[in-house]
């Protein structure tokens, strides 16, 4: 005991820059968004009044937000899942000891290096119903993708967005996934082979085991970016059609300008806080149900 | 429940293999024919890079030979997947699945191959009674030493009941003491098993204490092929010589003890202390091991290295000493080739 009491000005000091930067960047801003929850503010977030903790309960109850919960509840569901699927996929592709495999390496994943803005730019362009070249070749069979175009249609704005948000997260998983299928050892894969398990079997057996601590991280981060996007809504459907408000998530209620909530600092932060403690939810969840199956080596 | 009711022969014909292409081109194993009886405990012998791994890893299908063939039993099994050429290999790592049991682990092969589960129970069951792991069928492998790691591993190959036993240095991962506890087990294995096992080893004393013959390999060819008592005795070549045997034989310079054209070798256990011997040097160190004494000397013919009995009157460093060895007991091997020649 005393020799930790001895021990701790030492290692505060350490901790001072990461403490530091966490404070200033994470746990000030918190405490603030916390605070500005429970008051009303005028226009420019002075002259506040306390309106009770009971505000988290009624923004909560709020149609708007509920509303906003779906709409980024049924957006995550499209990408995790998808953008999973499709990274694992990928990288085990690409995990094959073939002349010219680099290239295909890079080619999966080069969107790590593109920005939301610039994914959401070429699935903009992409999407164009009236000069998109989707709409021009593909039209025919969905004649959606022309009229009005699937980011001005209700019923598939929110899956356009996911598809450019799972285009956009690719790269990520693709790398991560890589990294844990290259860490596998391949006497496993030839134990396996020689014990008459086949390719499928040994998918099941072998990768996806030891892939889990990677799937694990990969899960949550991308179910957080999910459940934070704002980026892809705001320039590709600013959270409409508006006539449905068929995009607009809990991030877009909170600072989109198309927002009901725009001006209402202390309705936005308790938002804010609401979509905090969801994130913190779906990550504890998959913490929780990943749990033992996640296995770090031996 | 027996094991090894259809035990097999395996036999390799001008096997070799190649890695690369064009300048990059390796030949890792060239030429080998090698015939390994029902039963019989094969050691594949050699120093690091030598092709003996390649050349199991042909046999159990996971490499593919560039020529020659691979025959288990009466079949010539180039073309058949491992799992149809009847033979278990257990790996330098154990190849364990690390989110497994022990239990799961053992099953697995039994599993992939359809059989029911409470034959595979049973079965799981027996084989890690063979071993004594059956106290620890719940654990994952990261819950055991080892040892213990090597015996589901080993289990794992038993409960298939192959005609062929691939070992690929099983023994290497393990501290000394359990090397040599487990050397005897495997051997006891053999015996009750009644396989084929092939072992991969680089370790000459796994060689000399399990085989019932040993194939010595160099540079990707065999150089002499016999029972460890007869690859001691009579070793083909200087390689072999040199390669068997703590310390090694002493190999003394072209001319020395014999013609132009003539390498004399001589074991430290033959080189017996004589006053006036024809080998003459001074003592620059003596090694006590307790029942035996090592003498190294430098002379004239290179450094020499004697194996002296204890009780006798051990000679000081910096002492000049002659040596000499009885004519039954120099191996003679050509100057240029290394092959023995008497």
């Amino acid at each position: 005991m005393k020799r930790k009491l001895r021990d701790l000005p030492p290692a505060l000091l350490m901790l001072v820059p990461s403490l530091g930067l966490l404070t200033v960047w994470v746990i000030y801003p918190l405490i603030k968004a916390i605070d500005y929850g429970h008051k009303k503010c005028d226009i420019s977030s002075r002259n506040c009044r306390d309106v009770g903790w009971d505000r988290y309960f009624s923004v909560f109850q709020s149609t708007q937000f509920q509303d906003s919960l779906i709409v980024s509840l049924k957006f995550t569901l499209m990408t995790v899942p998808i953008g999973l699927v499709l990274g694992i996929g990928l990288a085990v592709l690409a995990d094959k000891h073939l002349k010219g495999i680099g290239i295909f390496r890079t080619i999966f994943s080069s969107t790590v290096a593109t920005s939301v803005a610039v994914a959401s730019l070429v699935w903009f362009v992409l999407l164009q119903p009236s000069r998109g070249i989707l709409a021009d070749m593909l039209s025919d069979w969905f004649p959606v993708l022309k009229n009005p175009g699937l980011l001005n249609d209700s019923g598939t704005a929110l899956p356009a967005v996911a598809l450019s948000s799972i285009w956009a997260s690719l790269g990520f998983t693709f790398i991560i996934i890589m990294a844990g299928l290259q860490s596998v050892p391949r006497d496993l894969y030839e134990s396996a082979f020689v014990d008459g398990a086949g390719s499928f079997r040994r998918f099941t057996n072998v990768t996806l085991p030891m892939l889990t601590p990677s799937i694990l991280f990969v899960s949550v981060v991308l179910t957080t970016r999910a459940l934070q996007s704002y980026g892809e809504i705001d320039l590709l459907t600013q959270g409409g059609p508006q006539a449905t408000k068929a995009t607009t998530n809990i991030p877009y209620l909170i600072y989109g300008n198309n927002s009901v909530i725009h001006n209402d600092i202390g309705t936005k932060s308790a938002a804010a806080v609401l979509l905090f403690l969801l994130c913190l939810a779906f990550a504890a969840l998959q913490f929780r149900g990943f749990g033992k199956r996640v296995h770090y080596g031996n | 429940m027996a094991y090894g009711a259809h035990v097999a022969r395996v036999r390799l014909e001008h096997v070799s293999k190649q890695f690369g292409e064009g300048d990059e081109q390796v030949t890792a194993v060239d030429d080998i024919s090698l015939d390994i009886e029902d039963h019989e405990f094969m050691i594949l012998l050699g120093p690091s890079g030598c092709g003996k791994s390649t050349l199991l890893r042909m046999v159990a299908g996971l490499e593919d030979p560039t020529a020659g063939d691979v025959f288990i039993g009466d079949h010539r099994v180039n073309d058949q997947l491992p799992k149809l050429r009847d033979i278990a290999m257990v790996f330098q790592s154990y190849a364990l699945y690390p989110h497994k049991t022990v239990r799961a682990n053992i099953e697995f092969p039994l599993k992939v191959r359809g059989v029911p589960k409470a034959q595979r129970a049973a079965e799981a069951l027996h084989a890690a009674d063979v071993l004594g792991l059956t106290d620890y069928m719940k654990r994952k492998p990261g819950q055991l030493s080892g040892g213990q790691r090597q015996r589901v591993a080993l289990a794992r190959a038993i409960v298939r009941k192959p005609a062929v036993f691939l070992m690929d240095e099983p023994l290497s991962n393990l501290d000394a003491k359990l090397r040599g506890d487990t050397r005897t087990e495997l051997v006891d294995l053999h015996r009750r098993l009644d396989s084929t096992f092939i072992y991969v080893t680089h370790d000459q004393v796994e060689a000399m204490t399990m085989g019932s013959r040993v194939a010595v390999m160099n540079a990707g060819r065999i150089e002499q092929v016999g029972t460890p008592q007869e690859v001691y005795d009579r070793p083909a070549s200087a390689f072999v010589a040199q390669f068997i045997g703590t310390p090694p034989m002493n190999l003394l310079p072209v001319g020395v003890l014999g013609t132009d054209d003539v390498q004399v070798g001589i074991r430290p256990e033959h080189l017996v202390l004589s006053t006036g011997g024809p080998l003459s040097g001074t003592v620059s160190m003596v090694e006590h091991l307790g029942h035996e004494v090592l003498l190294h000397a430098e002379s004239g013919a290179g450094r020499l290295v004697a194996r002296v009995d204890p009780a006798s009157v051990i000679p000081a460093v910096g002492q000049a000493v002659q040596f000499d060895a009885a004519p039954q007991h120099l191996h003679r091997f050509d100057a240029t080739s290394g092959v023995r020649v008497s």
